[in-house]
């Protein structure tokens, strides 16, 4: 059995996600109970200079003009043969916008078990365990990583990014796609994120909102309360999309990721779709109801009232402070 | 065009999650399903497609606790079918098991199109979409808030980290992962659909054998441990929001 733990690089228009250098540090703790190397997947279109900071032991290349935009059908098909041909330990992928449309189809074309919402491997005695994060982050479940070749979707979380960075280039090896003329899946155009409002991860000080925001009409108590902090208005998902809060203002996986000295998280449960994004602020406050919610293992402080009470007696307190200083 | 909707309930994270005594999985007995809130997007955008003179929306559910109500509710927004696989299901399955059974059942419907949520928050074996995908022979595309349909094929918005979209053309058969739908999904009053009740059927067929292979083994499950949990602020809102006001002016906020 090849004891090798490969890894699917994740990049989109010349940058390597930070996600990918996650699972390249996962990698490495599962391979050193496997006794395998850690091996990086990188399939691109001129795109062999994202390999040099790859800390992998080796890189297969495989080089494509498909590869040039990110095509479901095109990784499919490519991984599927990498895959049969090596039957590697493990492979991981992101559990993301590109691990998501790729990892599930391979596991059920190959039969191969599947892992989703990883966000640890470990060792114990020789077999390797995951740990997955699911239930909004509430609960986590464990078990053996099933084999003989498991497939595995990776949160971020378990490992800093730094730790998938190598100083020297690994080695390179190409591998060869195979006819990719005929793809179901095609990249027409990009839409680039709306320009001219707040680039909320520039922002110092953000109120976020979540669902206890409750309606539209009280998105207002949330505007006030940042006027007085000095701050703007940010929310998780289901504000964007609920159309209350313009796209632009959404942190979390497919929006921006926020480094604040202040996230005022009010009425946010703590999805990981929504932490992994505010991981790097200095200071989370969190306003929330649920006892339970996730948001307070991230939380330095936290209180459990309601927000829809909380936002105008607070904003009142903070400009009488303004006022005094 | 068969516009074609599978669709699962999951735990309701707003209860108190309990693990029961074997410490693998949630107590059945403790726990409240509720509709996957990506499967409601995925109503809303068939609906919105079909709104705009795409066919029929079918909506294609495992027969689980309080699946009828959130049938209804389909139709009531403007589901025209509603179908119920009845089977072993106790309070769910793995996703590799359901979709076998789903996809064994959704080629007998001759699809052209299905939508599905790109996720729920209790998959630990993959999403359903892409291995329903697989088992048809359809192409998949995820991560979608927008779709657009054109002649055999469509354009689906998908999404990338940072905001960025990439408009993508997908040809047809296909299952798209919807992430959000383009408008929030419709509200319908308890009224519309409890009339609903008296005119819309459920239709239901057995679902064939749960095959559960492909899905790894919970050995244990638990709550994350609190590393450093928040310090919790006491008192009421008033004495909450005195204290903010003095940490944010320790932290030079203020």
């Amino acid at each position: 059995m090849n004891p090798d733990i490969f890894v699917v690089v994740e990049h989109l228009r010349g940058q390597v996600s930070d996600l990918s250098y996650v699972m390249l540090a996962a990698a490495r703790a599962a391979a050193n109970a496997t006794g395998g190397k850690v091996v990086a997947v990188l399939l691109g279109h001129d795109a062999e200079a994202l390999a040099r900071d790859l800390a992998a032991d080796r890189v297969l290349y495989i080089e494509h003009a498909a590869f040039a935009d990110f095509s479901s059908d095109a990784y499919q098909r490519t991984l599927e043969n990498v895959i049969k041909e090596q039957s590697p330990r493990a492979v991981l992928f992101g559990d993301t916008t590109m691990g998501g449309d790729v990892a599930a189809w391979l596991s059920t074309h190959l039969n191969l078990p599947l892992v989703s919402a990883c966000r640890t491997l470990r060792a114990d005695a020789g077999a390797l365990k995951f740990v997955s994060q699911i239930c909004g982050g509430k609960m986590m479940a464990e078990g053996d990583l099933p084999g003989p070749t498991a497939l595995v979707m990776m949160v971020p979380g378990g490992y800093k990014p730094d730790q998938g960075h190598a100083a020297q280039p690994p080695e390179l090896v190409r591998g060869t796609a195979p006819a990719l003329d005929d793809l179901r899946v095609t990249v027409k155009e990009y839409i680039e994120p709306a320009v001219g409002d707040v680039d909320v991860s520039k922002e110092q000080v953000l109120v976020a909102i979540g669902r206890g925001i409750q309606n539209q009409d009280n998105v207002e108590l949330a505007e006030e309360l940042a006027k007085a902090l000095g701050g703007v208005v940010a929310g998780s998902r289901p504000v964007i999309d609920q159309g209350w809060l313009a796209p632009t203002r959404l942190v979390g996986k497919s929006g921006k990721a926020v480094k604040a000295k202040l996230y005022l998280a009010l009425g946010i449960s703590g999805a990981p779709e929504h932490t992994e994004a505010i991981g790097d602020s200095e200071m989370i406050v969190a306003i929330n109801t649920d006892p339970a919610a996730p948001i307070f293992d991230l939380a330095k402080f936290g209180a459990q009232v309601d927000i829809l009470d909380l936002m105008p007696v607070l904003a009142e307190k903070v400009q009488q402070a303004k006022g005094l200083a | 065009m068969n516009l074609i909707v599978p669709i699962k309930m999951v735990p309701d994270l707003v209860e108190e999650l309990v693990i029961d005594a074997s410490g693998a999985q949630l107590d059945p007995e403790a726990l409240r399903l509720k509709l996957n809130e990506l499967d409601e997007h995925a109503i809303e955008q068939a609906i919105l497609l079909k709104e705009k003179g795409a066919g029929q929306v079918t909506i294609v559910a495992p027969d689980l606790p309080d699946i009828d109500d959130a049938l209804f509710t389909a139709a009531a927004k403007g589901a025209d079918r509603l179908i119920k696989l009845t089977g072993n299901w106790g309070n769910g399955v793995n996703n590799h098991a359901l979709a076998r059974v789903m996809a064994n059942f959704i080629k007998t419907l001759r699809p052209e199109l299905i939508l599905t949520g790109v996720q729920a928050h209790n998959d630990l074996d993959g999403a359903l979409g892409p291995q329903l995908a697989e088992h048809l022979g359809m192409a998949y595309v995820g991560y979608i808030s927008g779709v657009t349909l054109a002649n055999g094929h469509v354009r689906a918005r998908k999404e990338f980290p940072g905001g960025l979209i990439a408009e993508t053309q997908v040809q047809l058969p296909a299952v798209l992962g919807i992430q959000a739908a383009e408008k929030p999904p419709r509200y319908v009053p308890i009224s519309k659909v409890r009339a609903t009740i008296k005119t819309a059927q459920i239709e239901t067929f057995p679902a064939a054998e749960l095959e559960t292979a492909g899905a790894p083994l919970v050995v244990r499950l638990f709550q994350p441990e609190a590393g450093a949990r928040a310090t919790m602020l006491e008192g009421d809102v008033d004495a909450v929001a005195t204290r903010l006001v003095e940490i944010f002016k320790e932290h030079g906020v203020l």
